[in-house]
């Protein structure tokens, strides 16, 4: 963090945790009897309440969307390219919603937090979450903040899907669904990565099936290999090229199997961090939630179907060179929009990062998605 | 008003579902939207111009036609398809014009006239590849690959049992021109034509 806070930057940004305490039933037929949300906002809500953006987060993601939590921070939020004063998340127009799941590991409630039955973790006891819970969960967090309809609902990745089931469960709680590099449902390629990175923790001898807090240890192995694998899907191959190429840490190979090239330091270095920070249990319940995801499951394996009762405008965005959610899978959630006859716009977006370009802005990145979310403005006289 | 989109106004009827191909910075449909309650689609490729149909409120794909063609459009899902000034600009205009009959009973097409007397005078006296309004382009990096006259377009439309509902001619500021009623492919420079499958029954 500089010594000053960029003019661009939401500034210092504090948490709120709300507590819940009528139950929500969960699409896995239990409920959970109570439960916190943590929550950062960013800018204000109008007279009429109706400025209001709501930020669904990423697989690894949380409540920390934007702007900094000290001067000592040496990052700020994940989203912070997008959110702020004059991005195209304007904070001066919109009053921002950013939450952690449920399930999540960073203060809402998930497999790391007291199960009030036992007074210990509920570890591998913490129901199996999905889009559709969390999307229920968020209302739930609407209704407490007073907000009846969202200016938009917006996510990238896994968190383009709970906009996506925004625009299903809620059809009139939110008048635009943005989806940024995400998927109407995982092919058979993303789940088997999923199915890796749940192996890679659940084989770790310190995962103890998931109760590994009763052990006072951490599966931090097998998160880290989880990580590794999952990371290498968020790059393209030439952009890992471009950073790393063939580099080797010292001069000559040395005919041996440690972490030669820097990639592999690199890797290393990335799991080994995610896994002193992120919560197993959660890492296996967030990629379930991405497997399930398909709404078009009930409507026999057709999207258009199920999107007959959504009310919203769609923005969809992709990146040229994700491979982890190709355009392909973007358009088939456009095509299906058309076929629905809803309002739907569809840009795919040249860059080289690969699935995690979303987090990066770009010149027509930030041109649409500055442009899109203006309108989204005007529309509420924000 | 520009009178191609006054024109093409009165062959939209209110709430009609349109796919506009080719919708550049979406003033047509945005037009149609406000003056017709139309809903639909444009395509476009043009970076910029997609974004200011997303800042406008124009449901924009950006698709190539060439590239990509229609086939994720469904048959008979619009009401009417429209191709404003882009006919020449496609690399296949005779299967583009299949495929706005298929997912349209009704098209709009407009393009320019490539026997307008200006063109002709440039090519046979001076020798060198016209410009005009309707056509601000150097040869070499024109985007209009398929240049044609009305009398052409009118042979394929003849060929392929595309039947012509109307022909309107506006001159390249796409203004009413009286003088190309007399001889539209000597003095009209771009054609607005409604065109339908000659076994459609409809009017």
């Amino acid at each position: 963090m500089p010594d000053s806070l960029p003019v661009d930057s939401v500034g210092v940004v504090t948490p709120q945790t709300y507590h819940f305490e009528t139950p929500i039933e969960l699409a896995c037929g239990h409920a959970l009897e109570r439960y916190d949300l943590v929550v950062e906002t960013y800018g204000k809500l109008n007279a009429d309440r109706s400025n209001a953006v709501l930020i669904c987060h990423a697989l690894s993601g949380h409540h920390h969307a934007a702007g900094y939590h000290s001067m000592e921070d040496r990052k700020p939020g994940w989203w912070d390219t997008c959110i702020g004063p004059g991005k195209p998340v304007d904070t001066n127009r919109f009053f921002v919603v950013s939450l952690n799941n449920l399930g999540g590991c960073h203060g809402s409630t998930g497999p790391s937090s007291n199960n009030p039955a036992t007074g210990k973790p509920y570890g591998p006891d913490f129901p199996v979450i999905t889009v559709s819970d969390w999307v229920k969960s968020q209302a739930l967090l609407a209704d407490r903040l007073g907000i009846e309809c969202w200016a938009a609902v917006v996510g990238g990745s896994l968190g383009g899907m709970q906009a996506l089931q925004w625009s299903l469960d809620y059809p009139d709680r939110l008048n635009h669904s943005v989806a940024v590099a995400s998927s109407p449902r995982l092919t058979a390629q993303n789940i088997a990565f999923n199915e890796v990175a749940r192996q890679a923790i659940t084989s770790d001898q310190e995962f103890h099936q998931g109760r590994y807090h009763d052990f006072n240890t951490l599966p931090r192995r097998g998160l880290m290999l989880a990580r590794m694998v999952g990371h290498i899907t968020y790059l393209s191959d030439a952009s890992m090229g471009e950073k790393f190429g063939r580099e080797l840490r010292d001069q000559a190979y040395k005919f041996g199997y440690d972490a030669e090239f820097q990639v592999e330091s690199y890797l290393r270095y990335q799991g080994e961090r995610f896994s002193e920070s992120f919560d197993a249990n959660t890492y296996l319940l967030m990629t379930r939630a991405l497997d399930y995801f398909d709404p078009s499951y009930e409507f026999g394996g057709d999207l258009s179907k199920a999107l007959a009762k959504a009310r919203c405008e769609f923005l969809v965005l992709s990146f040229s060179t994700d491979w982890r959610f190709t355009p392909a899978r973007s358009e088939e959630m456009v095509n299906a929009m058309i076929a629905a006859r809803r309002k739907v716009s569809y840009a795919e977006i040249d860059a080289p990062w690969g699935h995690d370009a979303f987090l990066i802005p770009t010149p027509r990145y930030t041109a649409i998605f500055t442009a899109y979310m203006d309108r989204v403005a005007r529309e509420v006289g924000a | 008003m520009r009178a191609d989109l006054e024109i093409i106004q009165q062959w939209v009827k209110p709430g009609h579902h349109v796919l506009d191909l080719g919708c550049g910075d979406g003033t047509l449909l945005d037009f149609l939207k406000r003056e017709r309650n139309a809903s639909g689609f444009g395509l476009e490729i043009n970076p910029d111009h997609i974004t200011t149909c997303m800042n406008r409120g124009v449901s924009v794909i950006e698709q190539n036609l060439d590239t990509q063609g229609l086939d994720n459009f469904e048959d008979n899902s619009f009401d009417i398809v429209l191709m404003t000034q882009a006919l020449q600009a496609v690399r296949r205009p005779d299967k583009v014009l299949d495929e706005m009959l298929r997912l349209g009973g009704e098209g709009i097409v407009t393009f320019p006239n490539f026997a307008h007397w200006r063109l002709r005078w440039g090519l046979a006296l001076i020798g060198r590849m016209p410009e005009s309004d309707a056509l601000p382009y150097k040869w070499y990096n024109t985007p209009n690959i398929r240049l044609c006259t009305f009398k052409d377009f009118e042979a394929l439309c003849r060929q392929k049992g595309i039947r012509i509902k109307s022909r309107r001619v506006v001159d390249g500021q796409h203004q009413n021109s009286w003088l190309a009623r007399f001889w539209p492919n000597l003095l009209g420079e771009i054609a607005i034509y409604r065109i339908t499958r000659e076994n459609s029954n409809d009017e």
